[in-house]
């Protein structure tokens, strides 16, 4: 990281050692003594505009810290720091009287467009809602400012979209609501869990387009949460890997795709496929499974799997993220020699 | 009792043979505001030993097609007319006892979510014994099967021990490969791979793809797979069809169509295709909204959303017609798409 950078712009949001354990119950009357280690001690910065991609697996945690950023879930552990012209807070502290204030510039686009939104609401409900919370303008002024983001996010022609309800909109058209309902209050930062997955090929990409468009257009920040590379690529500034709590590798996209230093973004790069039937890989063979995160051991999480680990893996602790090149880190021991 | 995975490795294979051949399948859903047609005029052929990939996205036929070729159809499809050809004998003509006795035996089928694909009180061994018990009746002995089962599992990369597991037990990947053993039990000639990975994580799927690549070639299978996922289907294929509302637009070998799609509809879904390697193209959004098949637009049903189409598309259906060998296409105006250039971002 080049510190001339971090000194003249402040980072838009600042995650410090945020972890976040998952208590597995033992009986109403027993303290629990085993925890699911959701998210264990991860770093991250993202700039103003600037758009960082979370990729990994089930399971990695991806999404438990998307929801500690947006305060659906509180840390164990950990300061995330939002800093937004005058307003800078931790999230942690951010009052129960603050929230409508923090949600105004914080906001979520979810996975699922069918189970985002109240089928019994019609899209104006839907994306008028956070200015109703918000106590925003007044019917006619909302009206207006929906109609306006119905259009940014090209339903056209927004008027015949402001009564129907979820059941009448097409997967494309409901996640292009609920982008519009994320976006109506000008937000900062926004936290998108996987907002393409559950579409089909070519909606996706007019959905990608639309975002990387607003951003530019609205200077929104996006923690973009995906478990498909090819999709990160395109969307995405920066890339950190994350594997069973730990960010792994973090760096510029083009880097890590071209570079990759982590045996574990190595093998998840070699496993992806290629729509190139003449593209030959080179195969990462890594053994077994993706590991539990109950109660791991204090040595690396990605031991057991790798074609790469010797002693000093074993004797030492889960290593820290180490600099490999401009803005480039990855967590291993043997990154000089693998 | 000769059935063993030792034998299953000397069937022969001779790729110039046909071993299933689908002629104008048409296939329609009864519903109470009319008729989908799910399926209309759909024709391919899988060769002995060859892998052939289905792709296209939500709603274009894909399942329905191979649901239709296994006849496990819901009660309100309809079938209006086709054959499906296995080694020359039609299969929907058959009784239903002798489809009953062709299933597993001749066409196996591994399934999208394979958690559903499983008894939750069964062992997972004693499931696979069931398709045993039914096409082996008396004879095979309890020895023999367990033998046979142990075999199954350790040709999918999954140890002895599980074999008297609950499902539960296995996680997806290891579900999806107990699939795919059960699939094999009977050592059929031809496997049909619903969405064999889509519920699995990169590294999952991308061993279990190798697994089903290593046992077709082994055992001398042929596979049709079924995706909506084109980097899959070009990652396992030999041959490939591009399905769009009901009709097949285009098929052929896999690197002929992958280099140079000559359908609109299959260059605009390559192009809109993110990849991680090669450069950053430019992508390609598809405008528009897929059709409604109670009411199939007229002429050709992607004259819509085609940047190509002319007058002609929207009155005639084009022909699915045999442009080089091996390979054809419905389409008018495929002379006019374009080849797949590089246009990078920024």
């Amino acid at each position: 990281m080049t510190t001339e950078a971090a000194t003249q712009t402040k980072p838009l949001v600042e995650v410090t050692d945020l972890a976040k354990l998952f208590p597995i119950s033992r009986g109403l009357f027993r303290a629990p003594n085993e925890f699911v280690h959701a998210v264990d001690g991860i770093n991250f910065e993202i700039a103003p505009g600037e758009s960082l991609g979370l990729v990994g697996e089930s399971g990695c945690g991806k999404s438990t810290t998307g929801r500690m950023l947006v305060k659906l879930l509180n840390p164990t552990e950990g300061r995330i720091q939002v800093n937004d012209g005058d307003y800078q807070r931790d999230v942690a502290n951010v009052s129960r009287s603050e929230i409508k204030d923090f949600r105004s510039r914080v906001q979520m686009i979810f996975q699922d467009p069918y189970e985002s939104m109240n089928p019994r609401r019609t899209v104006f409900d839907t994306v008028s809602e956070p200015l109703a919370v918000q106590k925003v303008g007044t019917v006619p002024e909302r009206e207006e400012r929906v109609l306006e983001l119905l259009g940014l996010v090209g339903l056209a022609p927004p008027e015949n979209f402001l009564f129907r309800y979820p059941h009448e909109l097409s997967g494309g058209q409901r996640q292009r609501v609920a982008i519009a309902r994320a976006l109506v209050m000008n937000p900062r930062f926004v936290v998108a869990d996987e907002p393409t997955s559950m579409l089909d090929v070519s909606i996706r990409i007019s959905i990608m387009e639309l975002m990387t468009e607003l951003a530019d257009r609205l200077g929104v920040s996006y923690l973009y949460i995906t478990h498909d590379l090819a999709v990160a690529r395109y969307m995405c500034d920066r890339i950190a890997v994350m594997y069973l709590g730990k960010i792994v590798e973090i760096g510029p996209t083009e880097d890590i795709l071209a570079n990759p230093r982590h045996p574990y973004t190595r093998a998840l790069l070699s496993a992806v496929p290629v729509p190139d039937p003449s593209f030959r890989r080179t195969p990462v063979e890594i053994k077994g499974g993706i590991s539990k995160a109950i109660n791991p051991p204090p040595e690396c999480r990605f031991i057991e799997r790798c074609p790469f680990a010797a002693e000093v893996c074993r004797e030492n602790p889960h290593p820290a993220l180490f600099d490999v090149g401009e803005r480039h880190h990855a967590a291993c021991y043997r990154i000089n020699e693998i | 009792m000769t059935l063993s995975l030792e034998n299953l490795q000397s069937r022969r294979v001779d790729p110039d043979k046909p071993l299933l051949e689908v002629d104008d399948l048409v296939m329609h859903y009864r519903i109470k505001a009319g008729e989908v047609s799910a399926v209309d005029n759909v024709g391919f052929t899988i060769h002995q030993g060859e892998a052939v990939g289905l792709v296209g996205e939500s709603g274009c036929g894909k399942t329905s097609t191979a649901l239709a070729l296994l006849r496990l159809l819901p009660a309100n499809a309809e079938y209006i007319s086709g054959e499906v050809r296995l080694n020359g004998e039609d299969l929907l003509r058959l009784s239903e006892e002798g489809m009953r006795a062709r299933r597993w035996k001749d066409i196996a089928m591994v399934f999208q979510g394979a958690m559903n694909s499983w008894n939750p009180v069964y062992r997972v061994g004693d499931q696979i014994r069931e398709v045993l018990d039914t096409h082996y009746r008396g004879e095979m002995d309890i020895e023999e099967q367990n033998v046979h089962i142990e075999r199954l599992f350790a040709s999918v990369g999954l140890p002895a021990e599980m074999v008297d597991r609950y499902p539960h037990e296995f996680s997806g990947g290891m579900r999806q490969r107990a699939v795919i053993a059960m699939a094999l039990a009977c050592s059929p000639e031809l496997i049909i791979a619903d969405e064999p990975t889509t519920a699995l994580d990169v590294i999952v799927q991308d061993q279990i793809l190798k697994e089903l690549k290593r046992i077709q070639a082994e055992m001398g299978m042929s596979i049709l797979y079924i995706s909506h996922d084109i980097a899959v289907i070009a990652e396992v294929t030999d041959s490939l069809g591009v399905m769009y509302a009901g009709k097949l637009v285009e098929y052929g070998p896999t690197s002929e169509v992958f280099a140079r799609p000559r359908h609109p509809y299959a260059y605009l879904l390559l192009r809109s295709t993110p990849s991680i390697t090669g450069p950053r193209r430019q992508l390609a959004p598809l405008g528009g909204e897929p059709p409604d098949l109670l009411n199939p637009p007229s002429g050709c049903r992607f004259h819509p959303r085609c940047p190509f189409a002319t007058e002609k598309c929207v009155v005639e259906e084009p022909p699915f017609a045999e442009i080089s060998e091996g390979h054809r296409v419905a389409c008018w105006n495929y002379e006019d798409v374009p080849e797949l250039e590089v246009e990078l971002v920024r």
